[in-house]
């Protein structure tokens, strides 16, 4: 799923103190999950948005509510009618719920409540970290399933670097070293072989740097 | 290939062909647009050592860069080893940085990862690490034995010709990795290997014994890291690098010492004299972080003077 | 829903809440507190210490919950916004709760919301989170007593008799 948290509110209030009637979108997709911008945490941000606004004495209504999903057009088209009554909408959807309100609501302002940091798992409760850096040309098969350019804070292809001591990453002791990881997985496995080749540079124009990616899929299509 | 059987034009291939125990040290560039210091400790060491290693923005901290550093090396007269992080720069900057110090003179390079943007004065930069240092030792490697750019394309003309240094820390983990990743650097096209400082000599010598095992020091030459370091609180802090190992009888030493920078000239040099005694290390590479001008005493003290002298072949 | 009649009082109350905001509250300021109690212990508390006549003020009202971890914390919001100046969650004792973590869930959960209050510029005292065993009828009594003295020397909440939810 794509995890995020909630930006501090006096920065989300920054965004929203001149607007008159603001709608605070929850999503019920990901950051429902990742308890980041679903029903109830719309819910409390517009409730504590309200109290900010009587202490500091902002002439704004804020309404909250969720819909399924940001990211789809049919969701969308669900809200047009309600977004229609709101100058402003407080989309606390992933960075992908934003920009699609955005370009579905043309005349609507619309801003993010939430910091998007990537695709991710759940660790246990309340507890969530990213996993997958979306470059485009997965390799996991080559490292045991443990990603390297995601676990690895200089996502290299031939590490561990000299910074890797007792398992951590020299970044900080409470980040574990993915080469680390990398290692004893593949040792577990007997696939040190592996480790043993020289990796060549990554295609890296096949993730963000090769410009806006689209997937199709043909027979999906209408 | 020439006659010496030296790959390049560097002085510190041929020193080290020549089968000379090599001496080098490292400078840091200043966080000012003057030369003056590098001029200075070039002047000084370049009589004490066969390269002088000028780092690139180490610790991730802004500084005059490793190019210019060893333009202003070679102008004192001393022999500059430029090093070359993937930090900071692509593939393409990278490379075009290699042709321009090649232009200039410039010929060992030593290929390094960098250390993490975490660590530095600008916290907030991008890291690239478009490569790694194996990738940088190849794409070096492949311009000057294949004439190929990084990818694939020929260089038609004057293909950069250098001397390739990587490092490798035998301390970091996991330990009985480190010597397979230096067998990778080897593969990549590593011709010398400077390695991070070493305080704990047992340590390092099992290192070594794994490293002439797989025959890897007769395929690279190995340097041994030495960190002077001029108090004990300066050891202790060395200590709490990720990656450093410092016994603690070290840190001891110097602190029961009564001239602590005396104290750390005199480890210094008793930890050059073991290096040598152990197979396969080729030289000690000394970095005297912002304490460069004691390094002529550490190498007089350790015996390791005159170093040689040799005809430089003229930069074709 | 402060005043929707759902909430249980086991003591004598004047009616209802005191006056409408004055500014800086003041001696003459009766806070309207609101205490979600757990039904294994502070809401049996505030019975026994009812049959055991113990004065406690009439200020809190009570809403009776199967567990303190049942609290959503946007509840205690909707209480603020509501008018009430003081929120607090009694749940059992550590280690006593019915449903094994409910109280500790419910003390997270108010921290958190104290640390939203503190981001929006309210005083994080308004809410609060205690621990009150069933046994203890004197101690739900001094809670109260506590928790009111304390709201009102802090004042009103800026919201009351605004309307603040459209």
């Amino acid at each position: 799923m794509i995890i995020a948290e909630q930006k501090p509110i006096p920065e989300i209030a920054a965004q929203v103190r001149q607007c008159r009637k603001v709608l605070v979108l929850g999503c019920g997709g990901c950051v429902t999950v990742c308890q980041a911008g679903g029903e109830k945490e719309a819910e409390i941000l517009a409730s504590a948005l309200r109290l900010m606004g009587v202490r500091e004495g902002w002439d704004t209504a804020f309404d909250s509510m969720a819909i399924t999903r940001q990211c789809d057009p049919e969701y969308l088209d669900g809200i047009a009618r309600k977004v229609a009554e709101y100058d402003c909408v407080l989309s606390l959807g992933c960075g992908v719920g934003v920009n699609f309100l955005a370009e579905r609501f043309p005349r609507t302002w619309v801003v993010p409540g939430l910091n998007t940091k990537g695709a991710g798992a759940t660790l246990e409760a309340g507890v969530w970290e990213e996993r997958c850096l979306a470059c485009g040309d997965c390799i996991l098969h080559l490292t045991g399933g443990i990603c390297p350019i995601v676990r690895c804070s200089k996502s290299l292809l031939n590490g561990p670097c000299g910074g890797s001591q007792g398992g951590k990453c020299e970044i900080s002791p409470d980040v574990a070293c993915g080469w680390q990881l990398i290692y004893d997985r593949l040792k577990q496995l007997d696939r040190l072989d592996l480790l043993l080749e020289v990796r060549e540079p990554k295609d890296w124009s096949r993730t963000h740097d090769g410009g806006l990616r689209r997937v199709v899929k043909e027979e999906a299509r209408l | 290939m020439s006659q010496n059987g030296c790959k390049t034009e560097s002085r510190l291939e041929r020193v080290l062909r020549e089968g000379h125990f090599a001496v080098t040290a490292e400078v840091g560039p200043p966080k000012s647009a003057s030369s003056k210091g590098i001029s200075r400790h070039a002047a000084a060491i370049k009589e004490v050592a066969d390269a002088i290693n000028l780092t690139d923005n180490q610790t991730a901290i802004v500084r005059l860069c490793s190019l210019a550093a060893a333009v202003h090396v070679m102008q004192a007269g001393g022999e500059p080893v430029m090093q070359i992080t993937c930090r900071d720069r692509n593939r393409i900057a990278i490379q075009s940085d290699l042709l321009g110090a090649y232009s200039l003179g410039v010929r060992n390079v030593l290929c390094l990862t960098g250390d993490h943007i975490s660590f530095g004065n600008h916290p907030q930069a991008r890291t690239v690490y478009d490569l790694d240092s194996v990738q940088l030792v190849k794409l070096v490697r492949d311009m000057r034995e294949n004439r190929r750019f990084q990818n694939g394309e020929e260089i038609k003309v004057a293909p950069p010709r250098f001397f390739i240094g990587a490092a490798e820390n035998p301390f970091a983990d996991p330990v009985e990795f480190r010597a397979l990743r230096l067998g990778k650097k080897v593969k990549a096209g590593a011709d010398f290997i400077q390695t991070q400082a070493v305080f704990d000599i047992d340590r390092f010598a099992r290192f070594m014994q794994v490293v002439r095992d797989m025959g890897l020091d007769e395929q690279v030459f190995i340097l041994a890291g030495i960190v002077p370091t001029r108090s004990a609180r300066a050891l202790e802090r060395t200590a709490t690098v990720p990656g450093m190992v410092v016994p603690q009888e070290l840190i001891d030493r110097m602190k029961g010492a009564a001239d602590q920078e005396k104290e750390g000239v005199a480890i210094a040099v008793e930890l050059i004299s073991r290096l040598r005694e152990i197979p396969g290390v080729r030289g000690v590479h000394i970095m005297a972080i912002a304490w460069e001008e004691i390094v002529p005493e550490i190498v007089r003290e350790a015996g390791l003077l005159p170093r040689p002298r040799l005809e430089v072949p003229t930069p074709a | 829903m402060v005043d929707d009649g759902t909430e249980a009082m086991t003591a004598e109350r004047p009616g209802g809440g005191g006056p409408a905001a004055t500014a800086g509250g003041g001696p003459s300021f009766e806070p309207r507190i609101v205490a979600f109690c757990c039904y294994y212990c502070a809401y049996s508390a505030a019975d026994l210490a009812g049959s055991m006549r113990l004065q406690y003020p009439p200020n809190v009202r009570l809403i009776e919950v199967p567990c303190s971890g049942r609290v959503d914390p946007a509840l205690l919001l909707r209480a603020l916004e509501e008018g009430a100046d003081g929120v607090y969650v009694a749940g059992c004792m550590e280690g006593d709760c019915h449903f094994q973590q409910g109280n500790f869930r419910a003390k997270r959960r108010v921290g958190a919301i104290k640390k939203l209050l503190s981001q929006i510029g309210w005083e994080p005292e308004r809410v609060e989170m205690y621990n009150v065993p069933a046994s203890d009828g004197a101690r739900f009594a001094q809670v109260a007593r506590e928790f009111t003295e304390r709201i009102r020397q802090m004042g009103p909440n800026p919201a009351r008799g605004k309307k603040v939810r459209s």
